[in-house]
């Protein structure tokens, strides 16, 4: 009876699978280069939600135009967080940091509480209901969408880490600070702008998602915590590894959502997380940096 | 002078390394900074490059007061700092690195000077596409001078090239350094070799307890019955 869901599911899953990746990418980077968690990842995203939903709503700023101007705004914001908040509290102990992110994931987040109120919120944007007919299933039109461009910024940003002389200092900061500074690459300036182009990351993934999700201070949360079981599913800091591993979970929630139940849906990705750690804790792709 | 240095002190935390050295380089000079392990060569060396500040004393390089100047600074002006331990980047290929070499400075000459450094290094041509942290600690010295010569130095500061290589390569490493000077830029040469870097540079400095207890031509200093009798064991 489900049989005939099955292959929609599947399909939903690996769109919203798409934008895991694409948040988790940012998160990947941002680990495998300051070596730290940001917990506040998540709330970035929500802040990236709000703005690309006012914008709309406020604007008439269609989510997928906003993406050039939310993209380059959180690129600054990460920029700067970066260099003036989390960089000085740093002293060479990364559980500094670790608590600065945190603190900065609750103070973003009561603040969304006290000026937006815990209200759902969407978009009626005229995607939403048009769907196109793929032969084997019928999809929203905003979902392929997501799911392309989420791979389009995927592949954007691997191009930028390969080919340009930033993506290669920020290669060799992660793995040869000492040797990056011999060679003139300015580290403070390196860590600050892997920060920011983790959190354009993350307004990329927002604007995608917004047309097809709904909006909640919580939101973040929700993201941030599949965000993370995918970069150690996928291997910390390895981009294959949570490129696969956020297509993956995409999947597996949405066919937990089918057989159990939508609202259990996430229930299967914390169940991949905890065999992950149990039996593979070095995750899919090992650790690159 | 392409180099000046004047009444250096620095350490690490209170405890001092240098209590005070002074030298110079001519453009185009090769100099030899001699010394004990644990006399303060590598200490020199990162504050030349703009690794690690100074307590007194100045820096002038290339007629500029570059004292406390960070490394990125140092670079820009032409002065390349091929470390002890080489420090190439292990998660990256051969091309990659050597184009990392012209980051801040000689990225115009990039493709030129590419070429120049498999002239000097055929080894490292055949193996461009081969991740740096599984070259041999040879090869990884050859990147990591080719790494510095990327960036057209003006001084080239080599700590220990030859460590860690066989006799023959050691051989080899020594012809290239009068080879690298030959186009051009300055060598700071610090080495364990006394006799070969002596032979190479055309004036030395021989570092102890923090200072410098001895400098002259080369030829004199190869000569001194002291050098002889405190770093050859003759
Ligand atoms: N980061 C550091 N922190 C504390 N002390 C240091 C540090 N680096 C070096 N030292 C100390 O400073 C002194 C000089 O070290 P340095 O590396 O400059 O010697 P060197 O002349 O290069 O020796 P070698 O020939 O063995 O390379 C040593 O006593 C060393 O233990
Ligand atoms: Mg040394």
């Amino acid at each position: 009876m489900l049989g005939g869901l099955l292959v929609p599911a599947v399909i939903n899953g690996l769109a919203l699978g798409a934008i895991y990746a694409l948040t988790a990418l940012g998160l990947t980077l941002i680990y495998g280069v300051l070596h730290i968690i940001n917990f506040a990842h998540g709330s970035l995203l929500m802040l990236a939600l709000y703005a690309a939903l006012f914008l709309y709503t406020l604007g008439g700023v269609d989510p997928y135009v906003a993406i050039l101007v939310l993209m380059p705004a959180f690129f600054a914001a990460g920029y700067v967080l970066q260099r003036l908040v989390i960089q000085p509290a740093w002293h060479g102990r990364d559980e500094n940091v670790l608590l600065v992110t945190l603190g900065l994931a609750i103070v973003i987040d009561n603040l969304a509480l006290w000026l937006w109120t815990s209200t759902t919120r969407s978009i009626d944007s005229r995607y939403a209901f048009e769907v196109v007919d793929l032969g084997v299933a019928f999809i929203p039109i905003a979902k392929l969408v997501g799911f392309f461009g989420a791979l389009a910024f995927g592949a954007l940003l691997w191009a930028l880490m390969t080919f340009t002389d930033l993506g290669k200092a920020i290669r060799a900061v992660a793995r040869e600070r000492e040797g990056a500074r011999l060679v003139g690459v300015r580290v403070e300036h390196i860590y600050a702008m892997t920060f920011g182009i983790g959190t354009a990351m993350v307004a990329a993934a927002a604007c995608l998602l917004l047309p097809t999700f709904y909006v909640t201070p919580q939101v973040g949360y929700a993201f941030v915590l599949v965000a993370f079981t995918t970069v150690v599913l996928g291997g910390m800091g390895s981009f294959p590894g949570a490129l696969f591993a956020g297509l993956l979970l995409g999947v597996v929630e949405a066919l937990c959502g089918l057989y159990l139940g939508e609202s259990l849906g996430q229930i299967g990705i914390f169940v991949v997380f905890i065999l992950m750690v149990l039996f593979r804790p070095t995750g899919l792709f090992g650790a690159r940096a | 002078m392409l180099l000046e240095v004047d009444g250096l002190k620095a350490g690490y935390g209170l405890v001092p390394v240098l209590r005070n050295v002074s030298l110079q380089a001519g453009p185009g000079e090769i100099i030899a900074v001699l010394g004990a392990n644990g006399a303060g060569k590598s200490t020199l060396n990162r504050i030349l490059s703009g690794l690690l500040r100074p307590w007194e004393g100045v820096v002038r390089f290339d007629g500029v007061d570059t004292t406390g100047a960070d490394a990125s600074q140092m670079v820009a002006a032409g002065l390349i700092h091929v470390p002890e331990g080489r420090r190439v980047f292990p998660n990256m290929n051969v091309r990659e690195n050597l184009e990392l070499g012209s980051y801040r400075r000689g990225r115009q000459d990039r493709a030129r000077n590419l070429e120049r450094v498999f002239g000097i290094f055929p080894r490292l041509k055949e193996r461009v596409h081969q991740l740096a942290g599984t070259l041999s600690g040879g090869e990884q010295q050859m990147l990591a001078i080719g790494r510095g010569l990327m960036g057209n130095p003006k001084l080239l500061i080599l700590d220990e090239p030859s460590l860690g290589l066989s006799p023959l390569l050691v051989e080899e490493m020594f012809g290239l350094i009068s080879r690298i000077r030959e186009e051009g830029p300055g060598v700071l040469l610090v080495e364990q070799n006394v006799v070969q870097s002596l032979t190479v540079a055309s004036r030395g400095y021989l570092l102890e307890n923090g200072r410098v207890a001895m400098e002259g031509a080369a030829d004199f200093l190869l000569n001194d019955p002291e050098l002889k009798k405190a770093y050859l064991g003759l």
